[in-house]
């Protein structure tokens, strides 16, 4: 260790310590950059965007600016837990790490420091029983609930689901991996037949898998993909003429970018649990407010799209926690604890939702400190390939808590018990 | 003037081969650990422990371990992701079956599972040389982050295969788990990557290194001369794959706390601790710190000052970190090939002649 | 015909396919190191950079726009044209020979008679680099390649085969994909054109003699300085061709870098040498590892496991031929 490095030492923390003081502090813990950066990239413009336009309109939220401070983790983990260490003791009042590895990660070192972790359809879904996580929130759906809105749906629409067979396609990882378990049961109660493929990151080369879906001929195909894997298995799909109706995403797979030009992929779906579409009063302040005067984070090609209006709703709720936090404990400038308390009695029901010029833009639902998953709702959306955009289908409905419900118990306590958590009483 | 052999006089065998000669050296290492072990402590806080000294400490491992393959018995390794997995599971099997034992018996415990594997993954060396040698080890990264991706036993049944490490400690500290103090974490790591360095160094110096560099050089040749290759490149595997084993083991437990094979020990996990050793100096235990330092920190100083010193977008900064540390490795390369450790190496020399230096 | 053979053939004709799309990754490597000796860890960020070009030409985006925009507040995007495909194509094999002539004045030149290791190094910070330089170039975000490949399955072999199965049996016909076979054409006449070129023309001799003994070659009076330049201008249009039909599969974005890790089981089978040896070694890898998944992955061992196999399969190759199916014998000498 000679000069240099302790010079680099010295300028690192030098260069950290700007802490912003009085203000609401959101960290963005963004991927712009890396194999993933197409869905990262709307994301965190949608989400700054919103705090842009509370700043510019109401002036910040109960007169308190506030502060969205990105900071960079191209999805991978050691970038991330830097990013936290970086970005925590400048009062950040909620984590939204975007990424399963790095949920994970700050689970148990956000729960130690007291700040809240908000992993809106993603994350470990466990994490929706409060008594085992009290600082993990993962509203309003998870990936089992999505699994499960899936499979409602085409048992509402299809019949049942007797013999038949369902093929799901994940991208070997652990957020792939997520909805095997809730699947299997699913298969059980409604006997269906259940086979899993795995595709190895990046996922550009899944011959192999298509070649089986096309020898075997699934009834119905589910995907669990992520980046380039979408597009690969789309086109595929689309090659081995795969009927797209029966081609089902979970919300990371169901972007524009996963879909083919023209009508190949014309009948595909995918779950969601945020709306579609930019037909909403929020999107006239923002324009007014945000992209007029050129605030907008990023270049306005992904202002409208689907993870965009994933991260208007992911900020949307954050703003609707502090708001609820702020009337709870009658300060404006708020800490983390009481930001938790505020998503712990978030409400978002119709009102809210209305009050953010957002009306039917999710699922409603009530936080409580037992239960930090919400209704677990989830819609499921269309591609349209004539008028080229994704349209939703049915509403917002809960999943089959009979089969969840048991398995979040389970895996919940079987995390507390590798962790010594002991239950906390509600 | 101060750099100097001269006056100081070697009167025991012992002080002849000492790991550094000159009082210099001594001095200035002595006031390194002195500055990591007494005065670092003192500026320990989170970000400073997380995101900069632990992930130094343990890249700096792993690089050691590579180091001892690949500079010093001159065997390519791309393995150094699956192997650093072996590292990592096995601590986390050891940590939930016997939630008792403490860190240091765990993490050694880890370290040899990965000498085990490792050996077995390098027996094709016995066959296969240069680069072709990496097909082996690279299988080895594949296979192994394959298996642990697959077989539920290893995560122990968990929905997502992700693994969690406990809360542990060592003697009543803790030492692992998000209730650790940034002190406790640091000092571990540094007493562990220290003494390993130790080991290292010693290792490196005696017969066992000097077969393994009488390998690297020729490796016919040193047949010749009553090298045992089996022996030698056996021994250097299993060395070296249990500091990478401890590496992995730290990156998981003290570091990272939680894991998912493929995202974090991935085949670039491989590459990275590839280019460390290369950039700081092949067959430099010096190197293989000034490498990880090069590799870890460089990118977290640029971020800082690109995004929070300039206040540039973070995508941008991002990239610009890309072009720069790309630059750097081609600048480092054209003024001194041998990396970062022969750069030293020479202003040793230059120091040696100053002020005169004819 | 009984539909599990068919079905193993048709495995046995995707794989042959597949391994195409390796060999084309894997070529560009060969000409490199067979030249300067050279691993060169960049061609697979010089394919991304070559499709990005290609495509950034071809929609009229305008290069380095977000630096632009982020330093003087400007909202610049597009020059608002649309450039044909070759003329497009033309252009991107232009900026391949300039930035060939780049890194040898720059980056080469300096670094003549340097070990392997190091050059390899320095290909390591070009990369880096060039994944920087490219990113802020044309941008992240991901974007569709066009230049008028046909892709989807060939329903007239489809409709042929469809027959062949045996009574009784369900059967679908046998699925090819276009691009796969356009790849393969391609794949083999810039085969045949490197071969040709290499061995009856002039630069193509000079660029063997260099391979063979760089000194003897100099000493000749054959400047190394030129062939590097041509021999990674050649590299460059390599990489655009493998990047064109990677990018016309997936998207141009940030993983198609990652194929080089596709590449190199087939380079240790083939050897670093030939450029046979990159195809055959392709077509044995692709075969391999896609029977292998269908056989035994798929159906005992969960899948995914097509990439270490790979890697398996070139290990037990390599514990018999050590320096690869066609790579010239290591001699050592005491």
């Amino acid at each position: 260790m000679k000069f240099k490095q302790i010079a680099t030492v010295a300028l690192t923390t030098l260069a950290v310590s700007a802490p912003v003081a009085a203000d609401l502090m959101f960290p963005s813990l963004s991927y712009r950059t890396g194999p993933y950066a197409s869905g990262g990239i709307p994301f965190a413009d949608g989400y700054a965007d919103f705090f842009t336009m509370l700043n510019e309109r109401d002036g910040g939220i109960g007169g308190e600016k506030a502060v969205v401070e990105e900071c960079e983790t191209g999805f991978s983990t050691p970038k991330g837990v830097e990013c936290y260490e970086a970005t925590k003791n400048n009062g950040a009042l909620v984590y939204q790490p975007l990424s399963t590895g790095i949920t994970y990660q700050l689970i148990p070192k956000a729960s130690a420091d007291g700040i809240p972790v908000l992993s809106s359809g993603y994350g470990r879904t466990a994490s929706a029983d409060g008594t085992i996580f009290p600082w993990v929130f993962n509203f309003p759906t998870n990936y089992w609930a999505g699994a499960s809105r899936i499979i409602n749906h085409i048992i509402d629409n299809d019949g049942a689901l007797e013999g038949k067979s369902v093929a799901l396609l994940y991208h070997n990882s652990g957020y792939g991996k997520e909805p095997i378990r809730t699947l299997e049961a699913l298969a059980e109660k409604h006997g269906f037949n259940f086979t899993k493929l795995a595709v190895d990151h990046p996922g550009q080369e899944q011959k192999s898998q298509w070649l089986q879906i096309r020898r075997e001929r699934p009834d119905y195909l589910l995907m669990w993909g992520w980046g380039v894997m979408n597009q690969v298995a789309m086109q595929e799909a689309a090659n081995i003429r795969y009927p797209m109706e029966n081609f089902y995403g979970i919300w990371w797979s169901g972007t524009e970018l996963d879909v083919l030009p023209g009508m190949a992929s014309h009948g595909y779906k995918a779950a969601n649990f945020s709306v579609v579409g930019s037909d909403f009063p929020i999107y006239d302040e923002l324009q007014k407010h945000v992209i007029d005067k050129g605030l907008a984070a990023g270049d306005g090609s992904s202002v409208g799209s689907v993870i965009y209006n994933r991260g208007l709703y992911a900020g949307m709720v954050v703003a609707e926690a502090v708001r609820t936090a702020q009337a709870m404990h009658g300060v404006s400038n708020i800490t983390p604890a009481m930001m938790r308390d505020g998503l712990e009695a978030l409400n978002m029901n119709a009102d809210a939702y209305a009050r953010n010029g957002m009306s039917g833009f999710g699922p409603d639902f009530q936080i409580t400190c037992e239960d930090h998953g919400g209704t677990q709702m989830a819609i499921i959306q269309e591609w349209d390939g004539k008028s080229q955009e994704w349209k939703m289908i049915g509403d917002f409905e809960a999943p089959d808590m009979d089969v969840i419900g048991p398995l979040i118990q389970a895996d919940s306590e079987a995390y507390a018990k590798e962790n010594d958590i002991t239950r906390r009483d509600c | 003037m101060f750099y100097r052999e001269s006056g100081d006089f070697k009167k025991t065998y012992q002080e002849d081969g000492q790991t550094f000669p000159i009082r210099f050296d001594r001095w200035r290492y002595w006031v390194i650990l002195a500055i990591a072990f007494l005065v670092f402590p003192f500026f320990m806080n989170d970000y400073f422990a997380n995101a900069v000294m632990i992930p130094f400490l343990v890249w700096a491992i792993a690089a050691l371990g590579l180091n001892i393959l690949t500079g010093y018995c001159g065997q390519l390794s791309l393995g150094t992701g699956g192997f650093m997995a072996v590292g990592a599971y096995a601590t986390y099997k050891i940590m939930t079956a016997f939630p008792g034992m403490d860190m240091f018996s765990v993490i050694i415990l880890s370290g040899f599972v990965t000498a085990g594997v490792g050996v077995l993954f390098g027996l094709p060396s016995l066959r296969i040389k240069g680069f072709y040698l990496a097909v082996a080890t690279l299988a080895a990264q594949f296979f192994l982050i394959w298996l642990f991706n697959k077989v539920p036993w290893f995560y122990n049944n968990s929905a997502s295969g992700q693994i969690n490490a406990p809360e542990r400690d060592i003697f009543g500290i803790v030492i692992t788990g998000p209730h650790a103090t940034p002190l406790a974490t640091y000092l571990f790591c540094l007493i562990v990557a220290v003494a390993l360095a130790w080991v290292a160094r010693n290792l490196t110096r005696g017969r066992l290194g000097r077969s393994w560099m009488a390998i690297r050089d020729m490796d016919i040749a040193a047949e010749i001369i009553g090298v045992n290759p089996l022996k030698a490149k056996l021994s250097a595997f299993a060395v070296s794959s249990f500091f990478v084993g401890v590496a992995g083991s730290l990156l998981f437990s003290v570091y990272l706390g939680a894991a998912e094979v493929t995202d974090t020990f991935g085949i670039n996990v491989s590459f990275m601790v590839l280019f460390m050793i290369i950039i700081g100096g092949l067959g430099s235990i010096f190197g293989s710190f000034v490498g990880a330092a090069f590799m870890v920190l460089m990118p977290v100083l640029l971020k800082n000052i690109l995004v929070g010193g300039l206040g540039w977008p973070t995508d941008l900064a991002a990239h610009l970190e890309y072009i720069i540390v790309g630059g750097l490795i081609i600048i480092f390369l054209i003024v001194e090939p041998h990396g970062l450790a022969q750069m030293a190496r020479v202003l040793k020399e230059k120091l040696r002649l100053w002020p005169f230096p004819h | 015909m009984s539909a599990d053979f068919l079905y193993t053939l048709e495995v046995i004709l995707n794989g042959l396919m597949a391994g195409v799309m390796y060999s084309l990754v894997a070529l560009g490597f060969v000409l490199i190191f067979k030249a300067s000796g050279i691993f060169n860890y960049a061609q697979g960020v010089m394919a991304l950079f070559a499709a990005m070009t290609l495509v950034g030409l071809q929609s009229g985006q305008i290069p380095f726009a977000h630096l632009i925009n982020a330093i003087f507040g400007t909202d610049l995007h597009h020059f608002g044209w649309q450039m044909p495909a070759l003329l497009a194509i033309i252009l991107t094999v232009g900026v391949m020979v300039l930035f060939a002539i780049i890194v040898e004045k720059y980056i080469l030149h300096h670094l003549v008679n340097q070990e392997p290791i190091i050059l390899f190094m320095a290909t390591i910070g070009l990369a880096y680099f060039m994944e920087g330089f490219g990113d802020i170039m044309w941008g992240s975000e991901i974007k569709t390649m066009d230049v008028g490949i046909p892709s989807g399955g060939s329903f007239w072999l489809e409709e042929v085969t469809m027959t062949w199965a045996a009574e009784g049996e369900r059967y679908w016909g046998m699925y090819i994909d276009k691009l796969d076979v356009v790849a393969t054409l391609v794949a083999l006449v810039l085969v045949i054109s490197l071969t040709l070129f290499s061995q009856y023309t002039k630069t193509g001799r000079a660029l063997r003699a260099v391979a063979d003994d760089h000194q003897a070659a100099l000493s000749v009076g054959i400047s190394l300085r030129t062939i590097w330049v041509i021999v990674w201008s050649i590299a460059g249009f390599v990489a655009l061709v493998a990047g064109i039909m990677w990018g016309s599969k997936s998207g141009v974005q940030f993983s198609l870098s990652l194929i080089a890790l596709k590449a190199l089981p087939v380079l240790m089978l083939g050897g670093f040498t030939s450029i046979p040896g990159a195809i055959i070694g392709g077509l044995i890898i692709g075969v391999g590892e896609k029977l292998f998944e269908f056989a035994i992955g798929s159906v005992y061992l969960g899948g995914a496991t097509e990439n270490w196999f790979a890697y398996v399969l070139a290990l037990v190759f390599l514990v018999f031929r050590p320096q690869g199916l066609f790579g010239e014998k290591i001699i050592e000498r005491v």
